[in-house]
């Protein structure tokens, strides 16, 4: 059975479909991290597949009994998210050559920042660079949220995490981001993207593009976490759009090695309005921390000026 | 027709696994396990086997691929030593917990620190009780013969377990024996398809791997890993019938040599009970009753079958080619529990030898048997545990 | 409920029943709830694709009512709305009044 993405990317006919994830999950309340798998899961009409690396998704949607997954799922442990979905997908290969399996079927593997940046990255790396067919999705929430709130490589700098407070000598987290996209995208597998659940349509296009294409897959999805980022039930679209509009959540795609910008937002907010709801960053606002807060405006432009350069003005909304 | 021909632990066990033709087979080298997975690639290259191969980023991604490979549905293998062993230390209980019958050459090879890339058994120690089955080979025939074995008693319906099949590193991966091979045909007749449980590549019927289990049942779920181990030894026996028809070889639980009415007995896993025979030889030609007992099974321990096989002797003496520092060696620690079971109370005491590749000679078999004899005559055990072969 | 023996659970925990979590309801976790108002709904769905808990019904390309077994009362929904002419078409009321 050979099926091609056919439902239109349109709200109303993505919600004739059969949902893959289901409620009864232990998700806190208003957390991003299930919009997001929602999204991806949605975006393919393909059979699909799912690793998950030990964290919070993982460990809120299946528990004794209870799954929350409709589709084939396994969590090893926190690690090795990608090694054991590219052993997944190698069977698939074996089976399918053999010819006792027919159907099409696609593979996809959720980590947080935790079990991708730090203690998963030698399996995602190990992984994509053999080039199984296979797409990584990150939920970033930006810290080791599960066992938590401590921080991760993904943690932004100057953010309040249980492992780095904020106190009278330290003012949170020193250094800056590590740019995972970026890194992936310099394994130079065939698509590579950052998308926000906020820009539904963009991130859904992504993930379906990715599952179409074959090969090694990466896409960074930020997923804000209420109770690490100390902000409000409510707002976890809110602040993954003003994640996009600061441009601290750049949506780009580096597809074929090709870097493109998706999102260009028609004014870029500062940082601070993106900091300004969480708590993690309320010490930033104090005057004796101006440079920090300075410090971290610095990073993001930075980094928005490299990444305009190497799309080299190929930008545009996506619609 | 049997093949007779002179190869290396490690070339007869690629080809044990060549004729198996497993669906997937993830890949890691070290030292002495390496030359499996050379070999059984180059049987991949010329396509004399169909396995897919994962060429991962080290042991604990070989042990993880490997998990997700046999969830999907299918027959997985790896091989490994020592430190690639306790890389995947972490997972080897997730595959036994999960129930992934996973075969894994394993070639005995001394842990770090300090690094050291000789055979001893202080590897395959270390998981004993990770919840896989454990058997141990004497040499490379028993090494091919029990890996062929081990799938069928891993994949079998009531057991589902994953399995290693330890041979000495170097001592046996390396050195070259007189070997009989079986047939391809009549090895791939053995192993037979292997039907998964609940393939997740079965999208039809969606199963979710790996739960979160709390207080209230996790104990549920080891006290039926326990009770699937308790029914290895009755499979391992029945499977050991059928391969004694295709081979002419016959396997038990471990290997009694003389030991009916010893008084005098030595306990040794591995290489060492080939050179001990030998010296158990010439103490039965002097009129002495020595007698060895080599188990086979180390995962389950066949406690109560060689508490009976031991049951004449006096003075046993364990000889371990591992140490549990600050304990005495595994493998005494399961015989005297073993022991227990039969009511008897000879004296036992533990030797600790070959570590680190270190030789073990016959002197050392005949020192520590006359030492028993000594024993068994009346006299006192100077000490229960002691390092053989070691410069003062 | 009577918690299962050893005898009776399943081989390695496999859960063989997709979306059992469906099971579990996680209505309770709530302080607010919200409340849709039909007549400033202009139908776009952003709160069914926003819900983190899956707890809007749809029907044929409509919403309906929430699904308050499992609706955790977060308040992404009433966020979102776009409303009708400056009216949200969900609110948020305190649980319970």
């Amino acid at each position: 059975m050979s099926t091609t993405a056919t439902t239109t990317l349109s709200l109303k006919e993505l919600s004739k479909k059969e949902g893959r994830l289901t409620h009864g999950h232990r998700m806190c309340s208003g957390c991003g991290a299930p919009i997001v798998v929602k999204q991806v899961l949605l975006s393919t009409d393909y059979p699909v597949v799912a690793a998950n690396a030990t964290g919070c998704l993982e460990v809120s949607t299946c528990i004794s009994q209870y799954t929350s997954w409709k589709i084939p799922w396994i969590h090893n442990a926190f690690e090795n998210a990608a090694a054991t979905l590219s052993g997944v997908e190698t069977m698939y290969r074996a089976l399918k050559k053999k010819g006792r399996i027919d159907k099409d079927i696609k593979f996809v593997a959720f980590g947080g920042d935790g079990g991708t940046y730090d203690i998963g990255f030698q399996s995602l790396s190990g992984a994509m660079e053999r080039g199984h067919d296979m797409l990584y999705v990150c939920y970033d929430n930006g810290a080791y949220m599960n066992t938590g709130i401590q921080r991760s490589s993904a943690t932004p700098i100057g953010a309040d995490t249980t492992t780095c407070p904020v106190g009278s000598s330290v003012k949170g987290k020193m250094q800056p981001r590590k740019n995972l996209t970026r890194i992936m995208a310099a394994h130079g597998i065939p698509y590579v993207a950052q998308a926000s659940p906020s820009h539904w349509r963009d991130a859904m296009a992504k993930f379906r593009k990715a599952f179409d294409i074959q090969g090694p897959k990466f896409i960074n999805v930020i997923a804000p976490c209420n109770r690490g980022w100390r902000s409000r039930t409510d707002d976890a679209i809110l602040l993954s759009r003003l994640a996009v509009e600061t441009c601290y959540w750049p949506l780009y795609e580096v597809e074929g090695g090709v870097t493109k910008i998706t999102f260009e937002p028609k004014e870029k907010k500062p940082l601070e309005e993106f900091m300004k709801p969480q708590g993690r960053f309320k010490h930033l606002f104090a005057p004796e921390n101006e440079w920090l807060l300075r410090l971290s405006q610095e990073e993001v432009d930075k980094e928005w000026e490299r990444l305009r350069k190497e799309a080299g003005g190929s930008s545009g909304e996506r619609p | 027709m049997a093949k007779i021909v002179a190869v290396t632990g490690n070339e007869a066990i690629a080809n044990a696994l060549r004729q198996v033709n497993p669906d997937v087979c993830a890949a890691y080298p070290i030292t002495p396990a390496t030359d499996i997975m050379q070999r059984f690639t180059s049987f991949v290259s010329d396509g004399g086997v169909d396995t897919e191969m994962i060429l991962v980023e080290s042991e604990h991604s070989a042990m993880s691929a490997c998990v997700g490979a046999s969830a999907a549905g299918g027959r997985v293998v790896t091989a490994t030593s020592s430190q690639g062993l306790a890389l995947m230390w972490e997972i080897l209980f997730i595959a036994a917990g999960d129930r992934l019958p996973i075969i894994m050459p394993l070639v005995n090879r001394a842990l770090s620190a300090p690094i050291n890339i000789h055979g001893d058994h202080s590897d395959g120690m270390g998981a004993r009780d990770t919840g896989w089955i454990q058997i141990y080979s004497e040499n490379a025939q028993e090494a091919y013969d029990n890996t062929i074995q081990a799938f069928r008693i891993a994949e079998h319906p009531e057991i589902r377990l994953p399995a290693m099949v330890c041979m000495d590193g170097f001592i046996i991966s390396h050195s070259i024996e007189r070997l009989e091979y079986l047939d391809d045909d009549t090895v791939k007749n053995f192993v037979g398809e292997y039907r998964a449980a609940h393939p997740l590549l079965d999208t039809d019927h969606a199963v979710s791997y790996g739960p979160l289990i709390l207080s209230d049942l996790y104990m549920e779920y080891k006290r039926a890993q326990h009770e699937v181990m308790t029914k290895v030894g009755r499979v391992a026996l029945e499977v050991a019938d059928e391969f004694a028809k295709i081979s002419g070889r016959r396997y038990g639980l471990f290997e009694s040599y003389r030991l009916d009415d010893a008084e005098v007995a030595l306990v040794l896993l591995n290489s060492a009970a080939g050179t001990a025979k030998d010296v158990v030889d010439e103490f039965r030609d002097r009129g002495i009753k020595a007698g060895l007992l080599k188990p086979r099974f180390f995962r389950p321990f066949p406690y109560e079958e060689i508490a009976s096989a031991l049951k004449s002797a006096k003075a046993i003496a364990v000889l371990d080619r591992a140490d549990s520092f600050g304990g005495f060696g595994p493998l005494h620690m399961e015989i005297a529990s073993a022991m227990m079971m039969n009511g008897k109370k000879p004296a036992l005491i533990n030797k600790i030898y070959g570590l680190g590749g270190r030789d073990f000679l016959p002197e050392h078999a005949e020192m520590v048997l006359s030492e028993l004899v000594e024993i068994a005559k009346g006299g006192k055990v100077k000490t229960f545990k002691e390092y053989i072969g070691v410069r003062e | 409920m009577k918690q299962k023996g050893w005898r009776e659970l399943p081989l390695g925990a496999v859960v063989t029943e997709p979306g059992s979590s469906a099971k579990f309801t996680t209505g309770s976790w709530r302080a607010f709830r919200p409340v849709w108002k039909p007549e400033h709904c202009i139908q776009c769905l952003f709160c069914w694709m926003f819900c983190p808990d899956m707890a809007i019904k749809v029907k044929e390309g409509k919403r309906e009512e929430f699904d308050y077994d499992y609706c955790k009362g977060c308040g992404i929904c009433a966020m979102e709305c776009p409303g009708k002419k400056g009216q949200k078409a969900i609110v948020m009321v305190e649980e319970g009044k």
